[in-house]
C-alpha cells in the first residue's frame, strides 16, 4: 500500500473513530442501581471547603439532586427535610447537591425550606451531567453504606415515595 | 470636503466608543455577547428563561457594585465554571480552541503549495506523459477495420 493510500485510510478510520466515540459518550448512561457512587469531592454550599461522598461511607444516604429554579424541587423540598428530620442520625442523612445554580439562590432556597441537612454545590454541573448522568432535575439517590446505588428516583420524590421505596431499606427504620 | 470630515468623525466616534464604555464600567449588554446561559446552553443574550433572569440579575448587582467587566466574568466563573464563558479563556489548555484552526489553516496552506509547486513542476518539464502498454494486435486489426469502415 503507497504512504498516500495509507494517509487516505488513517484519515478515514480517524474520522469513523471520532463518529464511534460521539455516539458511544451520547448513548452512556447514568448511574444505575448497584453502581458505586461518584465520590469526587464537592464545595460546601454553605460555610466553605468540600465534601466527597467518600465521608459518608458506613452510613445510608440520600443524595437529592436538585436546583433553585426547578419548581418541582420546591414541591419535595419540604417530604425531604421531614423525612430528614424523622430519620436523618449516625446511620442515615439525605444530602442535597445544588446543580447549575447561582450559590446566592442556593443559600436562599435552603434558608427558605429550612433544610438542615449538608448540601453540597455542582455550580458548572459536571457532577450532574457526567459522573451521575442526570436527565433533568430534581433525581435522588439512596446510597447504601458501601456507596453503593440502592434506589434511584427521577423526578421528585413525596413522602410516599420515600415510605415505600427507602423506609424499607434503612436498618434503623426496621427494627 | 464635509463628507470627508463626516467620514473622519464616525471614524473617530466607533474607536472612541469602546474605549468610552471601558471607562464607564461593565455593561450588561456587552456582557451578555460575552457569557452564556449554563443550563439554556446558550448566549446570555438569547435566553429569557428565569435562570437566564436570575444570572442577569447577579450581573446587575455586581455592575450596581462598580465590578470590572473582568471581575464579573471571574464571578461568573465561580458560579459556573469556564462553561459560562461564550469564548474559552486563552490559557492553559482552553488555548487549544485558538491555536488548532491557525495550525490547520497552516498545514492546509503548507501543503496544497507544496501540491501546486510539485503539479507545475512536473508540468513544465516537457516530457511527454508516459504511454500505456498499448492496444494487443487483434483490437489494432479491429481498430484499422473500422476506421477503414468509416473512410477517415
Amino acid at each position: 500500500m503507497s504512504v498516500r493510500s495509507s494517509i487516505a485510510v488513517l484519515g478515514v478510520l480517524a474520522v469513523v473513530g471520532l463518529l464511534v466515540f460521539g455516539l458511544l459518550s451520547k448513548g452512556s448512561s447514568g448511574l444505575e442501581v448497584g453502581d458505586p457512587v461518584p465520590v469526587e469531592p464537592l464545595p460546601r454550599l454553605k460555610g466553605g471547603g468540600s465534601e466527597s461522598l467518600a465521608d459518608y461511607r458506613g452510613k445510608w444516604v440520600l443524595v437529592n439532586i436538585w436546583a433553585s429554579w426547578c419548581i418541582p424541587c420546591r414541591d419535595e423540598a419540604p417530604a425531604l427535610q421531614s423525612f430528614q428530620q424523622r430519620y436523618g442520625g449516625p446511620g442515615f442523612t439525605v444530602l442535597g447537591i445544588d446543580t447549575r445554580d447561582l450559590s446566592v439562590d442556593g443559600r436562599a432556597f435552603v434558608e427558605r425550606y429550612a433544610m438542615t441537612y449538608p448540601q453540597l454545590r455542582d455550580g458548572n454541573g459536571n457532577a450532574a451531567d457526567e459522573e451521575y448522568g442526570t436527565t433533568g432535575v430534581p433525581e435522588s439517590y439512596l446510597v447504601d453504606p458501601r456507596g453503593k446505588v440502592r434506589v434511584h428516583a427521577i423526578g421528585p420524590v413525596d413522602e410516599e415515595y420515600l415510605r415505600e421505596e427507602v423506609v424499607p431499606l434503612l436498618p434503623e427504620a426496621k427494627s | 470636503m464635509s463628507a470627508r470630515l463626516a467620514l473622519v468623525a464616525a471614524v473617530a466616534l466607533a474607536l472612541l466608543a469602546p474605549a468610552a464604555s471601558a471607562e464607564g464600567g461593565a455593561s450588561l449588554t456587552e456582557l451578555e455577547k460575552q457569557v452564556m446561559c449554563p443550563v439554556c446552553g446558550t448566549l446570555l443574550q438569547l435566553a429569557e428563561s428565569p435562570q437566564a433572569q436570575r444570572e442577569r440579575a447577579f450581573i446587575n448587582r455586581l455592575i450596581d457594585e462598580g465590578k470590572s467587566e473582568e471581575q464579573i466574568k471571574d464571578a461568573l466563573v465561580a458560579e459556573y465554571g469556564d462553561e459560562v464563558l461564550a469564548l474559552p479563556p486563552d490559557s492553559g489548555f482552553s488555548l487549544s480552541a485558538y491555536l488548532v484552526p491557525i495550525i490547520a489553516f497552516l498545514v492546509a496552506a503548507v501543503a496544497l503549495a507544496i501540491g501546486v509547486l510539485r503539479w507545475r513542476r512536473g508540468d513544465s518539464s516537457g516530457a511527454p506523459p508516459r504511454a500505456g502498454p498499448g492496444p494487443s494486435g487483434e483490437d489494432r486489426d479491429r481498430l484499422d477495420a473500422d476506421l477503414a469502415r468509416y473512410d477517415l
